[in-house]
């Protein structure tokens, strides 16, 4: 995983590397400080005449006063400039972070897209970076400068007096047993919770959701009931969890008050004992000082150990983003050209995942000619959709071959066979921009006059034109603020601006009124008739006048022909037929 | 496991005060926890004193271990410690009893704030449980979740740590300069002086780190708003092989927000050495000017042992009063989550004035009576002023007479709505989207209230039944299905929590659910969770009719789903309702005709009034919107 993640700091290295340098040298600053301060005091306040008696040196006192000066502004040099880069460092890490998993989704297939969710996959870019980015920044920072702080203010006091530094070694080890006592028994406590937590949550999200549900059936006693014993549960794990965690800063606050007290005592004795030589008072006074600056950053380091732990999980999902292997590519040496628009199905088997039971397709064989309007109907789950988006090679076969202009789809370049296949997706979507932004997905070169034209065809011009802004209204996010028949209708226009050798509609006209829909209809065999046109439809009169149609029942092809030849040959068709004709409106 | 010390940077440099709604939430969580924690409170202030207290003796400990025993001892040729020994006992006894004040401290916080938490929760939940329909349409789900999530959470913070952070830190702050001020008051003086030049610099750079903090948010909430779209449109974008643009839009915004991120988090960064170094910076000049002052024997000067303690005075004085303006402002942050947790605290309840309620009730004599025992058939019980009570027999006949409704005051969304339903009856509603339809059931159940006219039910005007009664009496199917974790039979129950296994099984046969749940792999037992993912969207819908026909209720309102289903199971559900709606009054919101064929009066709505009535055929005949509809002429949805 951190290899994975590593891989995307390139090139904020430089950032990620001088952070640390830099707070090391602060560190080193800050572990000095305390040494010329003790020297200041000896020298200083403390110096001795001849006589041993006790009358300070103003000069000393006025040069190590300096030094001490020059290096707190040392240190506070090093330590902006260490924070500095480590917000380029970890802020850039993010931006990388962020730019490999959009990059990597770009890449995705249709199969790697089905395999995450929308919501998942945009968690992932967001709060799942955003935790990274932090554990980034403390491990450049505080996860560097703890352990330096630590092994400098150890070794300092050791070098002051090594039998004092042995007070520590028999401390931290007491320190290091409370603590992760605490957290051996906190720890799956609040994961407990954090799991009721969850529960918690989720009785809230279906109340709200069911709400209409609760109040109809005056269940709200019931509801009442159930949350009340979640509350209760998380109020008896929390309890627990956060009784043991309340033992923490007793325990850190005993360490400190052992180490001072037997600072003092041992001290005081070496003092008292040497006359002086063994420890001076300045030094007893910079051990205070190491001993307060170790016992801090050893809590600093066990917080920053919880906090890396705690983003291991948004890690780990942000691996997976970007460890998923994009299943479409090109070949070798793709096809640049593609000839007409003729279509052939030869024996195409697909289902969407390779230990699936049942396919989706299987044993499809069809033959399209270029130019030619085909109608596709079935019943919902009869696999329309998934026959259709093997053509653009949104998906590969699971056995059998689709051939798009007499070539295998999977030859072409794959940027050059989806210019050439337009496909108007059932669940569509528009963005949020002006109208002729969004027409310009389909050929951002396109002139005023040309996108004008599409919509004509597409009987969207005829109600962008009563847009006060007309071309220039600006579609909300997803379309919201158009009905579904002028977002459909916006759809089509789009999908026409590419050109297209082969238009495929997938359900495209469900909200159009029958007038428009067989308008639309008519405008393409008339403007476009060199181009393929497969229709999907749930309506038999969006597909009555096609060449040629093709009943699908369960993944297969149950008949083709034209509307006449399946009213007498097919079953199926004439049962859809029949039932939309009911009433005898004719 | 509460993390590090962050800083909040959103908040820093921000003014730090309180506005009038913050101060009465303040107000109104003081009451909250005085009135039910007023012991357990002073006690943890107590022990905040006393740890104060005992940390400032440390530090004077440490000064007289200098000026009381080593400069005395240091002469001696044969020193004699039992003084120093003795003085470490009596201080290492203090030290305990503020280690133990520590414990205390924390165990009786983590009482008051679980249970404060435990009671916040309960309160909103079954306050919100008596909220009206209106509440739920009017807020986003994610809005009303947030309160039990970021903003309980953000008080919990405030009340376990926030708060006895800032009063230890206020408290730490007065202990220190009264110390400092008895060891030396010149040394005192600059210390002030130091702390407000200190105080000038990280003021500075923290509003600035407050400032980009802001900006950072505008571009994360710009990427995040694109990544949300670009992301939910994925499909599209590789259809239309926009990949490339794609990624050069993301990458403008992605490099704006690294830009401003690195700012913002500069400046946070900066803060910390910042404020340390200062702080070693004072310490210096602590001892060289004390030093100075010390060997000019100036009158007030201090001796050795004092500066050494003043030095970790200084120290302990300076440490708080960094932190209190960043604890002040994360105490803020969490009255405006105090501020949005009591706003729906004090949500106006669903009022019920209704007194007529439903009773089991039986012939005696041909007459109606009540009775105790379940009998299967139900009577409306109608006290009158003069004292006496009557009693309907509950048939599910519902007519509107003259119905106007609005959402928003001024805003009429139903007009002249007169229907007439009798016991039996099928009604249906057709219309486009936002005609509406869902509008006037909602009425029926009273879910909103009639701006003008009457509905009565069986008679009886419904906002003289007690809505319990009145929804009791109806069911519902509707357009969602809505199903909650637990077993498949626990979901059938669930509009009669007494049901028996038998009746459940009934419930599921009338529904035509009972095949599909045999088949799964623990039959009634199996259970489902998020919203039943584990069944198809036409299997729930059965669950949902399963659920509506178990508690038997004359009147059904039913919502048609939308949603594709597959054509087999199409056919049962409709077998479902269709059973389901034999033999009572049925209210159809319908989506597709075919369903609305066999309804005894079918009502088309355009704009809030009905504009067509009657029965298929005679719609048919008439040739007006129905007929339009119907042939597809118009768009329905």
């Amino acid at each position: 995983m951190i290899r994975k993640l590593s891989k995307s700091v390139r090139e904020y290295k430089l950032a990620s590397l001088l952070s640390p340098l830099f707070i090391a040298g602060e560190v080193a600053m800050e572990v000095i400080i305390p040494l010329i301060l003790a020297e200041l005091i000896n020298q200083g306040i403390n110096f001795k005449n001849a006589e041993g008696v006790i009358v300070g040196n103003q000069a000393n006192l006025i040069k190590y006063g300096l030094i001490l000066v020059a290096c707190c502004i040392i240190s506070m040099l090093f330590g902006t400039l260490a924070g500095d880069f480590a917000a380029k460092a970890s802020t850039g890490f993010a931006h990388n972070l962020r730019e490999d998993m959009f990059y990597a989704v770009q890449n995705y297939s249709f199969k790697n897209i089905d395999k995450f969710s929308t919501a998942s996959l945009i968690t992932r870019m967001t709060t799942d970076v955003t935790n990274l980015q932090n554990a980034y920044q403390m491990l450049i920072r505080i996860a560097i400068r703890s352990p330096l702080m630590i092994i400098f203010s150890l070794s300092m006091a050791v070098y002051i007096h090594p039998q004092m530094g042995l007070i520590f070694l028999c401390v931290l080890p007491v320190l290091v047993a409370g603590l992760l006592l605490i957290m051996k028994f906190a720890f799956p406590l609040f994961e407990k919770m954090f799991r009721i937590y969850d529960t918690l949550n989720r009785v809230v999200q279906e109340n709200l959701r069911g709400v209409r549900v609760v109040k109809s059936f005056v269940s709200e006693d019931a509801e009442r009931e159930k949350f009340h014993s979640v509350s209760g549960e998380i109020y008896s794990i929390a309890t627990k969890a956060e009784t043991i965690v309340a033992f923490n800063a007793p325990l850190m606050q005993g360490v400190v008050f052992t180490c001072m007290l037997l600072v003092s005592y041992i001290g005081a004795r070496l003092i008292v004992g040497s006359g002086g030589t063994a420890l001076s008072e300045g030094e007893l006074t910079s051990m205070f000082t190491y001993t307060m600056q170790i016992l801090m950053n050893f809590m600093m380091l066990s917080m920053v150990f919880i906090m890396l732990i705690m983003s291991r999980a948004s890690g780990r999902r942000i691996v997976e983003v970007l460890s998923e292997v994009p299943d479409l590519k090109n070949c070798d040496s793709p096809e640049k050209e593609i000839e007409d628009g003729s279509i052939r199905f030869e024996n195409v088997s697909f289902s969407y995942s390779a230990d699936a039971e049942k396919l989706c397709l299987s044993g499809v064989n069809i033959d399209i000619k270029s130019g030619e309007t085909v109608g596709i109907i079935g019943s919902t789950g009869s696999s329309k959709s998934t026959l259709v988006s093997l053509i653009p090679r949104l998906y590969d076969t699971t056995s059998g071959t689709v051939y798009v202009g007499g070539k295998d789809v999977r030859d072409y370049d794959l940027t050059v066979l989806r210019d050439a296949v337009s496909m108007v997706l059932q669940k569509n979507v528009l963005f949020s921009g002006t109208i002729r932004e969004n027409l310009l997905w389909g050929n951002e070169n396109a002139t005023d006059e040309e996108i004008r034209h599409a919509c004509k065809l597409a009987c969207a011009d005829e109600f962008i034109s009563t847009f006060p802004e007309g071309y220039d209204t600006y579609i909300e996010e997803g379309g919201t603020n158009v009905s579904g028949g002028q977002k459909q209708r916006l759809c089509i226009a789009r999908a026409l601006l590419k050109s297209p050798k082969i238009l495929i509609l997938d359900d495209s006209t469900s909200a159009v009124d029958t007038a428009t829909d067989a308008s639309i209809r008519e405008a393409m065999a008339s403007f476009i008739p060199s181009t393929t046109k497969i229709i999907i439809a749930q309506r038999i009169s969006s597909v009555e006048f096609a060449d040629k149609i093709i009943v699908l029942d369960e993944g297969e092809i149950s008949a083709v022909g034209t509307h006449e030849e399946l009213l007498e040959t097919s079953d199926i068709y004439k049962e859809v037929y029949t039932s939309q004709q009911k009433g005898g409106l004719k | 496991m509460a993390g590090p010390m962050r800083n909040n940077p959103a908040n820093m440099g921000k003014k730090i005060s309180l506005d009038k709604n913050q101060s009465k939430a303040l107000k109104r969580l003081a009451a909250y926890i005085w009135k039910g924690y007023k012991f357990r409170f002073i006690l943890v202030f107590l022990c905040i004193v006393v740890t104060s207290v005992v940390s400032a003796a440390s530090a004077s400990f440490v000064g007289s271990v200098f000026d009381k025993y080593i400069s005395v001892l240091i002469g001696s040729a044969n020193p004699d410690y039992s003084e120093l020994v003795s003085a470490i006992l009596r201080t290492g006894g203090i030290f305990l009893f503020g280690i133990i004040a520590i414990l205390v401290q924390n165990l009786v916080m983590v009482f008051i704030t679980q249970n404060i938490m435990k009671d916040v929760r309960d309160d909103m939940f079954s306050h919100m449980q008596t909220l009206p329909i209106r509440y739920f349409d009017t807020h986003t789900h994610g809005d009303i979740m947030s309160h039990y999530t970021n903003d309980t959470d953000t008080l919990r913070q405030m009340i376990s740590q926030s708060i006895p952070q800032l009063m230890s830190s206020v408290i730490t702050i007065v202990v220190y300069f009264c110390f400092m001020l008895f060891t030396n008051v010149w040394l005192t003086l600059f210390v002030l002086l130091f702390v407000g030049l200190t105080l000038m610099i990280t003021g500075s750079v923290a509003s600035k780190s407050g400032k980009h903090f802001m900006i950072q948010q505008q571009s994360l909430g710009k990427i995040n708003g694109y990544i949300q779209e670009m992301i939910s449109g994925q499909k599209v974008i590789k259809v239309f092989n926009h990949e490339e643009k794609t990624k050069e839009n993301f990458d403008s915004l992605n490099d704006e927000l690294c830009e401003t991120a690195y700012k913002a988090n500069k400046f946070v960064n900066i803060l910390g050495p910042i404020t340390g170094n200062l702080g070693h910076l004072q310490y210096v000049l602590i001892a060289v000017v004390g030093g100075i002052l010390a060997i000019a024997g100036l009158p007030f000067a201090p001796s050795l042992g004092a500066i050494v303690s003043f030095l970790l005075y200084s120290k302990s004085f300076t440490m708080p009063i960094n932190q209190v303006a960043q604890q002040a402002s994360s105490i803020i942050m969490a009255l405006a989550g105090a501020q949005r947790i009591f706003a729906l605290m004090d949500e106006e309840s669903e009022t019920d004035e209704g007194y007529v309620t439903l009773v089991n009730a039986k012939y005696e004599n041909d007459i109606l009576t009540e009775t105790p025992e379940h009998t299967g058939l139900w009577a409306w019980k109608h006290p009158h002023e003069d004292g006496t009570t009557t009693y309907t027999e509950l048939k599910g006949e519902v007519r509107f007479f003259d119905a106007d409704f609005a959402y928003v005051k001024g805003k009429t969304v139903l007009h002249d709505i007169n229907l007439y339903a009798e016991p039996g009856q099928k009604v249906a509603f057709v219309g486009a989207t936002g005609a509406g339809k869902t509008t006037i059931t909602n009425l029926i159940n009273r879910f909103y209230d009639l701006e003008d006219g009457k509905v009565r039910y069986d008679g009886i005007n419904i906002k003289k039944i007690k809505k319990a009664d009145l929804r009791r009496s109806l069911g519902v199917v509707l357009q969602d299905t809505n199903l909650f974790t637990g077993t498949v039979a626990e979901n059938i129950r669930y509009s009669k929590p007494d049901a028996t296994d038998d009746e459940v099984i009934a419930a599921a046969k009338l529904a035509n659910a009972h095949g599909f749940i045999s088949r799964l792999p623990k039959g009634y037992d199996t259970l489902l969770e998020n919203n039943g993912a584990n069944l198809s969207q036409g299997q729930r819908q059965l669950l949902s009719i399963a659920r509506a026909a178990i508690a038997d209720p004359p009147v059904m309102i039913l919502d048609e789903a939308t949603s594709s289903i597959d054509t087999r199971t199409e056919a049962l559900v409709q077998r479902g309702m269709d059973a389901l709606m034999k033999g009572r009054t049925v209210f159809v919101i319908a989506h597709r005709l075919s369903t609305v064929q066999n309804s005894d009066v079918i009502m088309v709505l355009e704009k809030g009034r009905i504009i067509e009535r009657g029965s298929h055929d005679e719609l048919i005949e008439k040739k007006g919107k129905y007929y339009e509809l119907y042939t597809g002429d118009t768009e329905l949805d």
